[in-house]
């Protein structure tokens, strides 16, 4: 099922890509259906698993853990195969990917006027890319797709991008590629580690079982981290974000923001701290220490901003920050509190970029400065933007609070201090949002502007965002049910090394 | 000679036979298609011979030749090569006059001279391949002999070529007064035993691999390079930057592995410091280039960096085995690639009534006016920039692996380095062919020949299917060695 998912995205941008032809209308139209195709296929398949197996603990490396498995050869050559699994955290990623897809179509929906066949084939295969990555197993699939999904997202940004995206498309391009490349180092490095008698193997289970120890672990978990991080993106590997977000086309924006980042939540989770549970307690201290900073740098930064995009792209960079110490924390609650963030921030800040978008389609600036006063024209527009502003500052009974706190009293079990610096950062997320609602929203309307305000398309879209971050801040139960079997599964792995954590961390904690 | 032995260089007769044929055939009767078509059999019927002969090898013909699948493999690789060039030149020769004809005449003599390469296992025989190859290279080189820049490319290639050629002989010199043979199986066993003058031997050694870096365009010899890739006609600048430096390849790897050179560490030391030199130096000059040719030979500079990695991998002995598997995915991804970012050249070149030179500026809006061409040049550049679901990713994924399991990480990183800055001036070209239609001044176009077209489109599904399903050539490769 997982590989025919794949594919059906894979197959309807090629169909989207020609629709073209016929009429500039149909291809974003085979992108709604195809990805509402792919949705009812994800969820016509849940339907047969039996209900018990959604709350089975999960052991990592046992095929029938998984929701759903499957493998096919490949590269028997080298112990590659088209190792699929999915559990709940898959899962979840992957109704999120959906789910977002369509908010991109939709933000988009009449912003393209360039080759909308092209554009709509991107955006499939920019969604195809991440659903592998959030699926493969296999290490060197996972790789494959890691890579493959930055060529579209390329080329999103380089063809229908703003002003400067020459300068942002390579940017983002040569990050990713130069860190892949690290992590690529550190597949193979690691796949000849548990080389056995019959070759080596990239497969997800073999490898859990070989994790290096020792100064060879270290540098390995390295190229692992340094891949994750700079997707994540995490403090000081961030500086390709502002620009790629800023300059990206919305759908862009919204994917990056949305789903991308995402990726390297992910690969942190599922890879880089359980192959390497030593290393990653050690390294730990440096990881959440990244993760503060991460969160204050790009709060301090976001205030700075004039330009709307741009203030949402560095309050991703401070809320990333959260789900790295969260990870890093590796006790239940402060996991629940990543798993959280990853979803919540990826609505709330999807919202936010398709705001932005939308004033910049009827306004042609994304300076703050020319704006104010937009809530008198725009009443529709300023309440979502108000809504999605106090969600991302961390107003109690949306998904963003609960993520934060869980993070903060997870963190808390294990160092004090690191929680006592990352709160800070709910305050000045505070900061940066009412200022950014200030300086767009309110004050002195311009008389000589006419501004559209938001249609019913523009309206669903912001109203099931809502929904869902209302769902997820008052009642956030069913997401913990459904990522706890995980969770339990992979913490077993690390309570060992990671005891010795708040010692750890008491050493270098003032 | 036995029946069998000719059956085991058949294709090298049948190359030698079509040379002649296609001589003859001109002396008759002057006609461009006739002798493209001529070539393109003899190349093609060179390469189905190869099929055949593999089923008695290994067998060593004479003194001088050794056929075994590693040798019939790279010919028949080079013939398909060869005919491609001739099928991709059509479109360029049609445009330039005058008697052209003797120019599919030299591909296929300098097919059969990198044939030769492949085959060879004595020094005599390397050196009548390669100066059959150099020399049908230099006439290749000057062929639109009305313009100034393939002539000077010609004359340059030649006179550096000649030096690179007494450099050789004069190792072949030093190796023979200190062993007394000249065969590489012979001169690996006369290695261990000569008591006396290694530093002579090794010095002739190292003078061999010098004259052969210069064909290879390796740094510090490369300088040749870019003036001779952006003056040749660029389907021959890319016969030479895959089948030429290939053949080379092959013969220096054959020469290292059979007559044993690892045993001089330093010597093998000095082709990874080759190595680093050539993947730094020659991605950082591409990087300057706003000439797509030149790039290219950069580029191209970089890539024959990485395959010598190679050399030091097989220092340990329990990687050797790969790193060889790895050299030879390596040049076949990296011909087929080569060759169609070439030909590919060629078409946008013919499309735009100017000639040997493609500026950055050509291509830009190429997406929106030839979206075919422009999505084979995106195949062929992601190939060569080693990302996923290409050729060219595969043989950076083996080169990987060799080097991780021979534990050699200086060589990693720079091959890490200069991927990174790769990356970079690819990407640039793809940034230029999908700038806005209204952004670019050239609106003069011709449509492309369709055998061009055609060619470029089975390269580029080649690349593709050997970047997605690789595992047949692999166990091939795995079960020649």
């Amino acid at each position: 099922m997982m590989l025919q998912l794949i594919l059906l995205l894979l197959v309807a941008g090629v169909v989207a890509w020609q629709a073209e032809r016929f009429s500039s209308t149909l291809p974003r139209w085979v992108t709604v259906v195809a990805v509402l195709l792919a949705l009812l296929m994800l969820i016509a398949n849940l339907g047969g698993i039996p209900a018990e197996r959604f709350t089975l603990v999960s052991y990592p490396g046992e095929p029938q853990g998984w929701l759903m498995y499957s493998q096919h050869a490949w590269i028997p050559r080298f112990g590659i195969s088209l190792e699929f699994g999915m559990d709940g955290l898959s899962l979840l990623l992957l109704l999120l990917t959906l789910g977002l897809g369509l908010v991109a179509v939709v933000s988009s929906w009449d912003e393209i006027e360039f080759k909308p066949g092209l554009f709509q084939a991107n955006l499939l295969w920019t969604l195809a890319g991440v659903a592998g990555v959030f699926l493969a197993l296999d290490l060197f699939l996972f790789f494959l797709f890691w890579e493959v999904m930055l060529i579209p997202m390329y080329l999103l940004i380089a063809i229908w991008g703003h002003e400067k995206r020459a300068y942002a498309a390579m940017k983002f391009f040569i990050f990713t590629q130069v860190s892949g490349l690290l992590m690529l180092l550190s597949i193979v490095v690691l796949a000849f580690q548990g080389a056995g008698e019959d070759g080596i193997s990239f497969s997800y289970s073999d490898l859990l079982a070989s994790a290096p120890t020792g100064r060879a672990g270290m540098l390995t978990m390295l190229g692992f981290f340094i891949a994750f991080t700079v997707k994540l993106p995490g403090f000081p590997f961030h500086t390709w974000l502002p620009d790629a977000h800023t300059q990206a086309p919305t759908a862009g924006s919204v994917l990056l923001a949305g789903i991308l980042l995402k990726t390297g939540a992910y690969g942190l989770l599922r890879f880089c701290i359980p192959l390497f549970p030593e290393a990653s307690m050690q390294f730990a201290p440096v990881a959440m220490g990244l993760g503060v900073l991460g969160i204050v740098y790009g709060a301090i930064l976001a205030f700075a901003q004039s330009d709307f995009k741009r203030l949402v792209a560095y309050s991703s960079v401070s809320h990333m920050g959260f789900v790295l110490l969260g990870l890093y924390a590796w006790n239940s609650l402060a996991l629940q509190g990543a798993i959280m963030q990853m979803v919540a921030h990826g609505v709330s800040t999807a919202a936010l970029f398709m705001m932005a978008g939308a004033l910049q389609h009827r306004l042609h600036t994304r300076d703050m400065f020319r704006m104010g006063g937009l809530w008198q024209q725009a009443p529709r527009m300023g309440a979502c933007a108000m809504f999605f502003a106090v969600a991302s500052l961390g107003l109690p009974g949306m998904g963003n609070f609960v993520a934060e706190f869980l993070v903060l009293a997870g963190l808390f079990a294990v160092s004090p201090w690191m929680t006592a610096a990352a709160a800070l950062g709910l305050i000045t997320a505070a900061v940066y949002s009412l200022w950014m609602m200030q300086q767009a929203f309110q004050g002195r309307p311009d008389n000589n502007r006419e501004m559209a305000d938001f249609g019913v398309r523009e309206m669903s879209a912001m109203l099931v965002m809502m929904a869902v971050l209302l769902g997820l801040g008052l009642y956030p139960q069913p997401l913990f049910d459904l990522t706890q079997p995980v969770l339990e599964g992979l913490l077993p792995r690390m309570s060992e090394p990671m005891s010795a954590l708040p010692r750890l961390l008491s050493e270098v904690s003032p | 000679m036995s029946a069998s032995d000719f059956l085991a260089i058949a294709p090298l007769l049948v190359l030698a036979a079509g040379a002649t044929a296609v001589m003859l055939q001109i002396a008759f009767m002057r006609s461009v298609p006739v002798t493209a078509i001529l070539s393109m059999v003899a190349l093609l019927l060179a390469a189905l011979s190869c099929v055949s002969a593999a089923a008695i090898t290994p067998l060593q013909v004479g003194a001088l030749l050794s056929a075994d699948q590693f040798s019939l493999l790279f010919t028949a690789l080079f013939c398909v090569a060869g005919a491609v060039t001739c099928g991709l030149s059509l479109d360029y020769i049609r445009h330039h006059g005058d008697e052209p004809e003797e120019y599919f005449l030299l591909i296929v003599l300098a097919t059969l001279g990198a044939g030769v390469l492949a085959y060879a296992n004595h020094l005599a025989s390397l050196l009548l391949g390669l100066e059959l190859l150099s020399v049908s290279l230099y006439a290749l080189i000057a062929y639109p002999n009305r313009s100034l820049l393939p002539l000077e490319a010609a004359s340059k290639y030649l006179v550096l070529s000649g030096a690179a050629s007494a450099t050789l002989l004069f190792g072949f010199a030093l190796l023979y007064a200190g062993t007394g043979t000249l065969a590489f199986a012979e001169l690996g066993e006369k290695l261990g035993q000569a008591e006396m003058g290694t530093g002579l031997l090794m010095a002739g050694s190292a003078m061999i691999f010098a004259g052969l870096a210069f064909k290879l365009s390796l740094v510090p010899f490369h300088l040749w390079t870019p003036d001779v890739y952006d003056g040749a006609p660029a389907p021959i600048s890319g016969f030479l930057a895959s089948v030429g430096k290939a053949a080379v390849f092959v013969a220096l790897l054959r020469l290292f592995l059979e007559a044993d050179l690892f045993r001089y560490y330093k010597l093998v030391q000095l082709t990874g410091l080759t190595a680093i030199l050539s993947m730094l130096a020659g991605n950082l000059l591409a990087l300057l280039q706003t000439n797509i040719k030149r790039m290219l030979a950069y580029s191209s500079i970089a890539h024959l960096g990485y395959l010598l990695m190679v050399f030091m991998i097989c220092l340990d002995t329990g990687s050797r085995a790969l790193a060889v598997e790895a050299a030879m995915f390596y040049l076949i991804a990296y011909t087929a690639t080569t060759i169609a970012a070439f030909g590919l050249l060629t078409l946008i070149n013919e499309s735009q009534v100017e000639r040997e030179q493609v500026q950055l500026q050509q291509v830009s809006g190429l997406f929106w006016r030839q979206p075919l061409l422009a999505g084979l040049m995106l195949v062929a550049l992601l190939s060569l920039a080693g990302i996923p679901l290409t050729a060219g990713f595969i043989g950076k994924f083996y080169l990987f692996t060799a080097a991780v399991s021979g534990g050699n990480w200086v060589l990693l990183a720079a091959l890490i380095l200069g991927s990174a800055i790769g990356i970079y001036y690819y990407l640039r070209v793809v940034f230029y062919m999908t700038r806005g239609a209204d952004e670019h001044k050239h609106t003069v176009t011709l449509s492309p020949g369709w055998s061009g077209s055609a060619l470029s489109c089975l390269l580029i599904a080649s690349i593709l299917v050997l970047g997605i399903v690789p595992q047949t050539l692999m166990a091939y490769l795995r079960s020649i060695l």
